[in-house]
């Protein structure tokens, strides 16, 4: 049964892009186990707001697990202690009585911090914006039942596509690497007869973009998909590697 | 200068509907509209706000067709405005169950589920271009359902007995706006769009032209990031900035989610459009705490196996009440299956309006299954026995998942419990036929605009809307109105309009982060949507919505004198972005309440409890409110003007909604 | 070129090494095998190859292979602590599924490498480079292989008995090695397997499994025969 509790949050306070951060430790006294997480940093920054102090800056916007905005390091995991969800479909009751939670944001050079908790993920969009696409414009498309396409593999890019583009896996990897992210999407759309066409393209040049943008090299630890909240598989890692060095060779 | 209305009076010819029969409308339109030839669509800047289904699919569709544009969102990517949230599906007439589907077919529906408030010709198009969306996400790469046969797949959803909804999971929207989203990046990619990501509008920036006629020029953005205000100039503006469901504080929309931009066109003389016209959806997971931030929203899927009840039994519902009894211990005979009981044809999917007034009344009576009195079961027993665990895993898995995590109990051994909660916006910015509004060069589309779902939208409408707009309807149309700009050249930003678009901003700003009163933006919010949701809720009566316009003017006197905003309006401040929004929640809190308050039937989701029929069904006035309810502003504090344009049904007979036969 | 400057290139060349490089070591820990069985036989496989122009090109290219493996390890662990940032997490736990060996396989690397070392003075000092220059380096005739190890793991050589504590000394150093060996196969084999691209959601864990197998099987071939000397090095104390 969810009961009242009391915790210690130890957050990353960090004024902005350039300012050098530093832990807080804030006390908050009975708090429902059945709040959600992001509506315990509610209570909290109510609290510092009526005490005329700068509340907390985290990202967060639709607070059931779809749109990618929440992000957050809380007790050393991307999206916080427990299995495939997001930051905001955590809930209190996973933390105990008297419990000091640390929360960061998420770190990794390309996810430079805009201030406190809140990190700038616009590479991903970049990396999208490099391959992550089908070439087909408005109109003028084949009907929608001309391509039959083997349920297994709907579903597998289905899978693949259910990507959220939250960092996480960015966040979780030690060695910094968006592997998993460009994965999903090059798997999707490889799998897919629509994006089959361009897939050696699109495989090439998301890569590139991937590493431009100073991501770093992934060693397969497999953080990225056992901390992922939409379970994206590693096998699409491979799948990525396969297009890739497929497409390399036949060039 | 806004549309000029003969009497207070908007006529089909100002709305610019086609001539002809209906279905033949559409086509006489794009045969007969002025296009842009490609060297001079290069020299067109338009601007849109908003990256949802409509925004991110207009940008890109329009993008693609050679013009500049300048696309902004308040979040970090585009590709996480709220349509991602969408669970259960797309519909479109496409008729491949073999079940009698056709576009008049959905066009019916569509606007008899809207109870007889929508344009026929909009809701026509609707269903036409409807196929085409199924068509286009396809070639984008859409994960849609499948077949064993690889053919796609259907479910049913709420207000039609046909299978015509499209859907990927339970993640629908979202894969169609990362379709949207990968179409846009593309376009990005080609530097045919400029991406402004954590940018909020804050106003619109009007320029005369050489009649003396004032045309949307560009809009002032607030980067949200530095706190700077900018200005930016476009031939036309196109916002597509949702719903303003969140003027309830609770309700199914993201945190962000505003009426900002509605309320900065309307304060241009753009008229709002039905603004009562809230739906309530009746799948949500039940409110737990004062602290709450929002609430989730259950797929309307789940109507498809699940089956809603209460206890028969007031005893039985009160140890319920009391954490005495779990749903799977009453017994089936002591159960209420009140839907399939009040209307045998639909049953469990009877459109959302009727859902939750039925729950609602149920919880009234007493017979609520929770702590609060406040929830109904949604029961998966008889899915499970039917179709065994797995396929209802498969079918529903990820939002069993997401329930399992809020309520901390699992839905396959215990129904779930729901109780409805506002969930989209059917009124909004009054559009024409073009979509646009009655502001020259200013366009709205997707949840926005008021146009196509009437007074009730049904399941699997609003993606379908949103991409209708965006991809098939208003890349057409606005050339209509770019045609005749094309001598316009690109105009500087340091224009006298703009200078003073962007000082009144400021000011406002300045006005706001000097009151240094005493509450949080969130605890007046909160205020402002306990009002909302029991005056301009579920159930509504004159007196009620006397009260509220009362209470949310002194809500507003408070707010005005008593808010406190920390920071520098010069850097990140996410409480000075909540403070603006909940400055325009307030102002469209009361709009609702006046339409409602206007407004003496009950019709869709406006549910006046003077006007109902002796079994409780809604009773509408087609006598006297055949109209589309539009308001004009007249000045900050004045009462709005009503202007009306008449819904006069020429294709279609008007019935009273009937879902028990 | 694609193997130097994309990362997902930079990775395909630690695997073709990786992987040349575990079957070099399948062949290895096969041969030392035979030593349990026959040392003649075994020094029959040191005469095939000894000095003779393929083993010395197989040599120089497992120079190479060892070489290029070690460079991309630490130019990517480079790359990868520069992606990571400056700022590390307060906080970090362990993460379900995710092996420590991964996480560690530079440290595991290079204790391997560092080891290599020392058994290459051990052995391939005192026989093929002895061989190819003639120099005596131990007192063993350069192909008696067997001998050499005889000798280095259990004290026991042509003069007799010695049972000087360096004896066990080595074995157990050979045994950490082997353990260092055995962590970075199994998250090598599979990983390798995992980024030329061979896996999907069928293979994923199968290939997992092979690659542990894999690991163990030649990890325990050599620990075989380092056991059984340190069997005849106790049995000789004995006596």
């Amino acid at each position: 049964m969810d009961q009242n509790i009391n915790i210690k949050v130890k957050v990353w306070r960090q004024a902005g892009p350039k300012a050098q951060g530093h832990f807080e430790t804030y006390e908050l006294q009975n708090i429902f186990q059945g709040a959600s997480f992001l509506e315990m940093i509610d209570i909290l920054n109510e609290k510092l707001i009526s005490e005329h102090k700068d509340p907390i800056a985290f990202d967060h916007d639709c607070r059931e697990g779809i749109c990618g905005m929440c992000s957050l390091y809380v007790n050393g995991h991307p999206h916080g202690p427990d299995q495939a969800i997001t930051t905001c479909q955590l809930h209190m009751r996973k933390f105990h009585d008297g419990e000091t939670i640390t929360i960061e944001p998420w770190r990794s050079r390309a996810f430079p911090v805009i201030k406190d908790l809140m990190v700038d993920r616009g590479a991903y969009d970049k990396i999208m914006q490099a391959g992550g696409f089908v070439s087909v414009n408005t109109g003028g498309v084949p009907d929608a039942n001309a391509i039959a396409i083997p349920k297994p593999v709907a579903d597998e890019a289905m899978d693949a596509a259910s990507c959220i583009g939250c960092g996480a896996c960015a966040a979780a990897c030690k060695n910094g690497s968006a592997m998993l992210f460009v994965s999903a999407k090059v798997s999707q759309l490889a799998l897919l007869p629509q994006g089959k066409i361009e897939a050696a393209r699109r495989a090439k040049a998301m890569v590139a973009k991937m590493d431009e943008l100073g991501f770093g090299n992934c060693t397969n630890t497999g953080a990225c998909a056992a901390e992922c909240p939409k379970s994206v598989s590693l096998a699409n890692i491979a799948r990525l590697n396969r297009e890739f060095i497929c497409a390399k060779l036949s060039d | 200068m806004a549309l000029q209305t003969q009497n207070g009076i908007i006529t089909p010819e100002m709305a610019k509907i086609p001539q002809g029969p209906l279905e033949k409308k559409w086509t006489n339109y794009k045969d007969h509209q002025k296009l842009v030839n490609p060297a001079n669509k290069r020299k067109l800047d338009v601007i849109v706000v908003g990256t949802g289904l409509a925004g991110a699919s207009a940008a890109a569709s329009l993008a693609e067709m050679g013009f500049n544009v300048l696309n902004f969102c308040i979040q970090d990517s585009p590709r996480r405005a709220h349509s991602i949230a969408a669970q259960g599906g797309i519909n479109a007439a496409k008729n491949y169950q073999n079940d009698g589907d056709s576009i008049y077919r959905l066009y019916y529906d569509t606007i008899k589920g809207g109870d007889y408030r929508a344009r026929e010709a909009n809701v026509y198009r609707l269903a036409e271009v409807s196929n085409n969306i199924i068509d286009q996400c396809v070639a984008q790469g859409v994960p849609f359902a499948r077949e064993y046969g690889g053919l796609l797949d259907n479910r049913s959803f709420g207000g039609a007995q046909v299978s015509r909804t499209f859907y990927a999971k339970g993640q629908t929207g979202q894969q169609l706006l990362l379709g949207a989203y990968s179409a846009l990046s593309r376009q990005i990619g080609k530097g045919k769009v400029k991406m402004y990501t954590r940018y909020e509008m804050l106003d619109i920036v009007m320029v005369k032209d050489e009649n003396g006629e004032e045309r949307a020029r560009g809009i002032i953005a607030r980067n949200l990031v530095t706190g700077r205000i900018e200005r930016f100039f476009a031939h036309a503006v196109v916002i597509g900035s949702g719903g303003y469901g969140n003027t309830f504080f609770l309700s199914t929309n993201a945190m962000a989610s505003n009426g900002s931009a509605a309320m900065q066109m309307y304060r241009h003389g753009a008229f709002f459009a039905n603004p009562c016209y809230a739906q309530i959806h009746p799948t949500c997971i039940p409110k737990h705490g004062d602290f709450q931030s929002k609430l989730t929203l259950m797929s309307e899927s789940l109507r498809n196996d699940g089956r809603i009840w209460v206890p028969k039994k007031l005893e039985d519902a009160k140890k319920l009440q009391a954490g005495e009894l779990k749903g799977r211990d009453i017994p089936e005979e002591d159960r209420d299956y009140y839907l399939e009981r009040r209307y045998p044809a639909f049953g469990n999917l009877v459109p959302r309006d009727v859902a939750s007034r039925a729950a609602k009344e149920r919880c009234d009576a007493g017979f609520g299954v929770n702590n609060t009195g406040l929830a109904v079961f949604l029961d998966f027993n008889e899915a499970i026995q039917r179709l065994g665990k797995d396929v209802v895993a498969q079918k529903y898995g990820n939002l069993f998942q997401m329930y399992e995590k809020i309520v901390d109990e699992n839905p396959y051994e215990n129904p779930m419990m729901i109780f409805p909660a506002i969930h989209y916006t059917m009124g909004g910015t009054w559009v024409d036929y073009e979509l646009q509004t009655s502001v020259k060069g200013l366009f709205c589309i997707g949840e926005a605009n008021f146009s196509d779902h009437g007074a009730n939208r049904l399941g699997a409408s609003a993606l379908m809307q949103g991409l209708a707009d965006g991809y098939f309807v208003l890349p057409y149309t606005i050339q209509n109105y770019l045609a005749d700009q094309i001598g316009v050249p690109r105009m500087s930003t340091d224009l006298p309009e703009f200078a003073a678009a962007e000082k009144a901003v400021e000011e406002k700003i300045q006005k706001l982060m000097a009151v240094q009163g005493k509450r949080s933006v969130d605890s007046i919010h909160k205020e402002l949507g306990l009002i909302m949701w029991d005056f301009v809720g579920m159930g509504r009566t004159a007196e009620g919505l006397k009260t509220a316009i009362k209470k949310i003017d002194a809500i507003k006197k408070e707010f005005w004198t008593n808010v406190f905003i920390p920071g520098k309006a010069d850097a990140l401040n996410n409480e000075l972005e909540k403070a603006l929004r909940l400055a325009d929640f307030i102002e469209i809190g009361r709009l609702m309440a006046v339409d409602a308050l206007h407004r003496e039937e009950s019709c869709g989701g406006h549910f006046r409890e003077e006007y109902q029929t002796p079994d409780g069904e809604a009773l509408r006035q087609d006598d006297k409110f055949s109209y589309v309810g539009c308001w004009k502003y007249t000045g900050e504090d004045n009462e709005p003007e009503l202007i009306k344009e008449p819904l006069d049904y020429e294709f279609t007979e008007r019935k009273t909604r009937n879902y028990k036969a | 070129m694609w193997l130097f400057n994309s990362s997902i290139g930079r990775k395909f060349v630690m695997s073709l090494t990786g992987l040349a490089l575990v079957l070099f070591l399948t062949f290895h820990a096969s041969m030392n095998i035979v030593l349990i069985i026959s040392e003649a036989g075994y020094n029959w496989i040191c005469e095939m190859l000894g000095a003779n122009w393929y083993a010395l090109v197989g040599t120089a290219g497992l120079a190479g292979l060892v070489l290029i493996h070690f460079i991309y390890a630490f130019w990517l662990t480079f790359q990868n602590r520069a992606a990571r940032g400056n700022d590390r997490y307060e906080a970090t736990a362990k993460v379900w599924g995710v092996d420590w060996a991964s996480k560690n396989m530079l440290v595991l690397g290079i204790t391997v490498v560092l080891f290599l070392c020392l058994h290459l003075f051990n052995f391939w000092f005192k026989m093929q480079f002895a061989e190819l220059t003639g120099i005596m380096t131990s007192a063993f005739n350069p192909q008696d292989g067997a001998g050499i190890v005889k000798w280095t793991f259990s004290g026991v050589g042509p003069d007799g008995f010695d049972n000087s504590w360096i004896h066990p000394c080595y074995s157990v150093l050979y045994l950490v090695w082997f353990v260092a060996l055995w962590f970075h196969l199994t998250h090598g084999i599979w990983s390798a397997l995992q980024t030329i691209g061979w896996s999907n959601l069928i293979w994923f864990n199968r290939i997992k499994k092979i690659g542990f197998c894999w690991a163990t099987l030649i990890v325990l071939m050599f620990a075989a025969v380092v056991f059984y000397y340190i069997g005849v090095y106790f049995g000789a104390l004995i006596q």
